[in-house]
């Protein structure tokens, strides 16, 4: 156990400050192979902002170039994850042999304003933490490849000219949506947050999986999640992990809105012959009944270590229960097959969304957990990629929102990079600003921060306080104390 | 017509007896079940076959006139003989009793005894055409005495052995039953009914024949929850069975068969119509609880089962056959004796012919050929003629040599070839499983009852009987799924997602699970490297905790590192396995965790330090062989008074190990007051 006390939280805010937040400056993506001899833009393949002129860019990749191959020398294996200056932060990531990934985060600012009422500008060189904006890197190309395959399958399709067609389509739109501010040590984890469930309700959600992908042959892969948070999935742990974070953070919040108004007036009414059901299609045909609605559905691309298959992504949802079909690309799916999914899921999708929100119910007035406990805590375990924040409030499509202090979230990420540096089990207890206490746990690939706020407590208390947590919170799986 | 379309037989092994013909008189006893061949008034000897006893009694009676009816008493202690309209013989067959024949007179002056009935060893009802007349035989006395008689107009009478029911014809109509019911020296009278005749000519009387109408029980029931004064618990249900040859409805011109349920206590109810669907002449057997019919013109039989859902109609429920009609499986006349030497080949025997005769519940004679047989219901050949596994299976749960053909219907279901739909095998595990649970459900309040003390106070509170319709998890296992999981062909999406069915099935009903299944389910997993999919189903406590499961995850961790965590996770949960989990943390290394798990549980001043310093030395970390050895140093001070190892804990070579890197000083020293 150590205990360390951190002078976080750098005192009251001067009113007349101005804070800015790390911002995107750069995004590229090269490949040395493509253009040998310096000065050639061949091997650049993506850049972002586009705007920036030529020789600039041509500069920069080859300043990432030199970095890269520089510190190869210390270390064959391990070249360099980053680059910190004044300024800026550069992160490097090579997901495929000699395909370079770089973004650059400028650093958060203060403006002050001077004596003489100037301002001045100070960098917060310290603020960011790498391990956190390396995972956003290695997430955009993850979030890439699930939707257009590896760089090298670009390549032996199309060539440079098909790959740099699809990351210029991909990533114009993404790096809109990456909110580099709100970045945490949930962007580390890229967990999974599993839907507690009973198990009766959760052999019943089998039982409804393996029924559908009888009666709808042609669906190779089966995700099945509930407001939001996983149940099941049929697809291996590291394609779910991105295809989860697609759903949560971008396909879902996008249909919220309709998703209220539909509860009240369910679209298919009018459908002759039709029971009454919520489902319906969040990918694909909004509307079943017009007969030139379009039946396109997104492609992803999953196993593409090894079998490499390419999948179309039908989402479907009622009420607060959405399913994930995955079919072979090589099938298309037609309108027929669309209605006949909608016919078929649909009822028994409804009845099983309602039967586990009533279970999800029960089950909570049981456990009488309503009150909000005076700690609020981050669970992840390495095996299962299960993820439980009590830090967090609801993600939406924009931010995510943590109820705690940013300084307090720095020292989450700093505990998690001084927990990656052993393999041992370890405990840190950190005292920060006014009363919190933060305290970190590592035991057999689990990790646990909890955030306490307790007046004039010593670290006897706090130890007892979090052992009590354990016991309550964590009581069913093996964690030592 | 294949041999495997017939799903009627007549036993294999038949009573046979000496034909009927003038000299010899054929008698059938339905009580006893028993073929009287009666050779000459009974001068030239009797020969008396049962079902069940392989040797016939025979023996010989003075010729005193025609025989009209003659039974055994219950046991075969009493044979009463009747020759004349107004008296019946007795005589004992009880060892050490005088064999004397004597006569018993009916009371009624003026009444002809239209027959007889025993209702015990003792006890017996003459039937006449005034009334009934109960006695009881006191047979070292040789004579009888009259326990109760009651008057009224007979017509004819049924008797019914298996419930102690006789069933009066009365009235001019013939169609108002007066039932009566026997027990241990009691006649109790029951409402009587009246039999809705159908419309006929004006010209014909019409009347209710004794041809059109039979007695059965159904559905003895095992359950130790009935009330002990039930007739239900002990007969099982008994039902009046009525042909009904024109339906009065115009609109449906075949015949029906109309089942009244006669209870024990209140009145007799019309419960069921079962349509033949044509017309002629037919017979009625009751066997395995389903009524079958036989229709001799197309000498073909029906079956039905009033337990499968019918249409019903706010009062009565309808029922159409089972199955398509069948005739009875040809049968061949065994050959025996020395006849069978010369090489005959078999006599086909004649099926439905008008020499038969037909008894309740399943037994059929005939007279002509000296035959009984014992008509059987064959299951087997049902399950392809009965296409919806569903109703196969309510079908099959009710019938009493089901268990066999059951695992073999679920067998079928799961093979490549006859493979049934998800929620068709759903239904079926859903089938099993409620009758399992239903047994384990008797069992348990049968356990309870005992363990409370009732099985003095009543001595009816029997063990539930467990009938072949149970079909527990090890049956399944055992005959279906281990044999299932083991096919090469079958994709194992479909294997999973079966096995998960039958789990879900068991839970549904809360049953527990046992983990033989589970393993299963991992094997299976295991196989084809779904080693995500085994962590989603135990992150949701899908497989239940326990040991042997915890060692099997174990034993998986090089195939995938997350096992070895599931595996502490369960053994954590279980909380009687903290040897284990010291174990398991040692093996690994971790000896500081494993001394601080220990401690957290309170276990530390129980564990063997050797053990730990042993782990502790293995990892070649001087550090932490350190902090264990002062462990136990500051143990044993608080425990004894010293730092010092006992002898019995065999830390010498560890004592040793410690000085020579830590050097002598280090070692604890002894505190001193």
């Amino acid at each position: 156990m150590a205990a360390a006390a951190a002078g976080a939280g750098s005192g009251p805010w001067a009113a007349q400050e101005k804070q800015f937040p790390p911002a995107l400056l750069s995004f590229f993506i090269y490949n040395p192979r493509f253009g040998p001899r310096e000065g050639q833009e061949n091997k650049i393949l993506f850049y972002h902002p586009n705007e920036v002129e030529k020789n600039e860019k041509i500069r920069n990749v080859g300043l990432c170039e030199a970095i890269v191959q520089f510190t190869r020398t210390f270390s064959p294996s391990k070249p360099a994850k980053s680059l910190h200056t004044q300024k800026n932060r550069q992160f490097f990531n090579e997901p495929e042999e000699n395909f370079w990934m770089v973004m650059v985060v400028r650093n958060p600012i203060i403006e002050k304003q001077s004596k003489d009422g100037k301002p001045v500008i100070e960098y917060q060189e310290e603020e960011l933490l790498d391990k956190v904006y390396s995972s956003v890197l290695r997430q955009c190309y993850s979030m890439y490849k699930l939707f257009n395959g590896t760089f090298l399958k670009a390549m032996e399709d199309g060539g440079v000219k098909l790959l740099k067609e699809r990351l210029e389509k991909f990533f114009h739109r993404y790096l809109q949506t990456l909110h580099l501010q709100s970045c945490d040590l949930l962007d580390i984890f890229g967990g999974i947050s599993f839907f507690p469930l009973d198990k009766m309700t959760y052999l019943k959600i089998q039982s409804f999986i393996n029924r559908m992908e009888e009666s709808l042959n042609i669906v190779k892969y089966t995700a099945f999640l509930y407001n939001d948070q996983l149940i099941w999935s049929g697809l291996e742990q590291d394609d779910m992990r991105i295809l989860y974070k697609y759903l949560t953070t971008s396909l879902f919040p996008r249909h919220i809105e309709p998703e209220l108004a539909g509860r009240d007036s369910p679209i298919r009414a009018e459908m002759p012959g039709n029971l009454q059901h919520y489902g319906r299609f969040l990918t694909g045909p909004l509307n079943l009944n017009d007969p030139d609605a379009k039946c396109r559905f997104p492609k992803i691309f999953v196993n593409t270590d090894d079998t490499y298959e390419e999948l179309h992504l039908i989402v479907y949802k009622a009420m607060s229960a959405a399913v994930c079909f995955m079919i072979d690309a090589s099938v298309h799916p037609t309108l027929d097959f669309c209605r006949r999914l909608d016919s078929i899921v649909g009822p028994q999708l409804t009845v099983l969304a309602s039967d586990i929100c009533e279970q999800f119910n029960i089950n909570k007035r049981m456990s009488g957990s309503e009150k909000e406990p005076q700690f609020k805590f981050i669970y992840f375990n390495h095996m299962n990629l299960a993820e439980k924040s009590t830090v967090h409030m609801r993600k939406t499509p924009s931010v995510s929102l943590t109820s705690v202090h940013p300084d307090l979230m720095k020292i989450l990420g700093d505990i998690n990079s001084d927990f990656t540096r052993v393999d041992e089990d370890e405990e840190i207890i950190v005292k920060a600003m006014s009363d919190y206490w933060v305290v970190g746990k590592k035991s057999d690939r689990r990790e646990l921060y909890v955030i306490l706020n307790q007046k004039n407590a010593n670290l006897i208390e706090v130890n007892e306080e979090v052992k009590k947590l354990c016991a309550t919170q964590f009581n069913n799986i093996f964690f030592l104390d | 017509m294949g041999e495997e379309d017939y799903y009627l037989e007549l036993c294999e092994r038949p009573v046979q007896f000496e034909k009927a013909n003038p000299v010899n008189c054929v008698f059938f006893d339905e009580a006893n079940k028993q073929v009287f061949a009666v050779r000459s008034g009974g001068a030239t000897g009797v020969v008396v076959k049962g079902p069940d006893d392989r040797n016939p009694i025979s023996f010989r009676m003075d010729d005193k006139g025609e025989v009209k009816c003659i039974k055994f008493s219950l046991e075969n202690k009493i044979l009463a003989v009747q020759r004349t309209s107004k008296t019946v013989d007795f005589c004992n067959f009880i060892p050490d009793n005088s064999q004397l024949e004597y006569t018993q007179e009916c009371k009624t002056k003026n009444a002809n005894i239209l027959g007889f009935c025993w209702t015990s060893s003792t006890e017996i009802v003459f039937i006449t055409d005034q009334g009934i007349e109960f006695y009881q035989v006191l047979p070292e006395k040789r004579s009888l005495k009259l326990l109760k008689s009651h008057n009224l107009n007979v017509n004819w009478y049924m008797y019914c052995p298996e419930s102690a029911v006789i069933l009066l014809s009365t009235t001019v109509l013939e169609n108002v039953l007066q039932p009566f019911h026997f027990r241990a020296g009691t006649m109790s009278k029951l409402p009587k009914f009246e039999i809705e005749l159908p419309a006929a000519p004006k010209s014909t009387k019409p009347s209710l024949s004794e041809r059109d109408i039979a007695m059965a029980t159904m559905f003895k029931r095992f359950s130790c929850l009935s009330l002990p004064s039930s007739w239900d618990y002990r007969y099982g249900q008994l039902y009046v069975l009525f042909l009904r040859h024109h339906s009065r409805t115009s609109n449906s011109t075949g015949a029906e068969v109309v089942l009244y349920h006669l209870p024990r206590e209140g009145a007799c109810k019309k419960m069921h119509i079962l349509k033949l669907n044509r017309t002629g002449k037919f017979a009625l057997n009751v066997v395995d609880n389903l009524v079958v019919v036989h229709h001799q013109d197309t000498e073909t039989s029906v079956i039905f089962d009033i337990k499968l859902r019918g249409e019903f109609d706010g009062s009565v429920t309808f029922h159409h056959p089972v199955l398509p009609a069948r005739s009875i499986q040809p049968y061949q006349i065994p050959i025996t004796g020395p006849a069978a030497v010369t090489s005959q080949s078999p006599v086909p025997c004649k099926l439905y012919s008008s020499s038969w005769i037909v008894f309740q519940p399943d037994i059929i004679i005939s007279a002509s050929q000296g035959y009984l047989w014992n008509l059987q219901v064959k299951l087997e050949p049902i399950v392809n003629l009965l296409p919806d596994k569903g109703r196969l299976m309510d079908f099959l749960l009710q019938r009493k040599e089901c268990k066999m053909v059951i695992l073999s219907v679920c067998s079928q279901m799961l093979s490549e070839s006859d493979r049934a739909s998800l929620p068709v095998i759903a239904t079926v595990f859903d089938k099993l499983n409620h009758e399992y649970k239903k047994y384990l459900d008797a069992e348990q309040s049968y356990a309870m009852a005992v363990e409370a003390g009732q099985s003095r106070s009543s001595p009816l509170l029997k063990r539930p009987v467990r009938t072949q319709a149970v079909l527990d998890q090890s049956d399944v296992y055992t005959h279906v799924l281990s044999a299932f999981v083991e096919k090469k062909e079958m994709p194992h999406k479909f294997v999973i997602a079966v096995l998960m069915e039958y789990i879900r099935s068991l839970n549904q009903f809360q049953i527990a699970v046992q983990h033989y299944l589970h393993e299963l389910v991992i094997k299976t997993l295991v196989q084809h490297n779904l080693f995500y999919m085994l962590h989603q189903f135990l992150q949701y406590h899908v497989l239940s905790d326990s040991k042997p499961l915890a060692c099997l995850l174990l034993s998986l961790e090089s195939f995938y590192p997350p096992a070895h965590q599931l595996s502490l996770d369960m053994l954590k949960r279980l909380s009687t396995a903290n040897d284990e989990i010291v174990e398991v943390l040692l093996s690994k290394h971790q000896v500081l965790a494993a001394l601080r798990f220990i401690r957290g549980i309170g276990g530390h001043d129980n564990i063997s330090a050797r053990k730990f310093l042993d782990a502790a030395k293995q990892t070649e970390d001087n550090m932490l062989f350190y902090t264990i050895f002062r462990f136990f140093e500051q143990r044993n001070q608080r425990l004894r008074g010293s730092p010092n190892f006992t002898p019995g804990e065999h830390c010498e070579e560890h004592v040793a190990f410690f000085k020579q890197i830590f050097g002598d000083q280090a070692l604890m020293r002894p505190t001193t007051f």
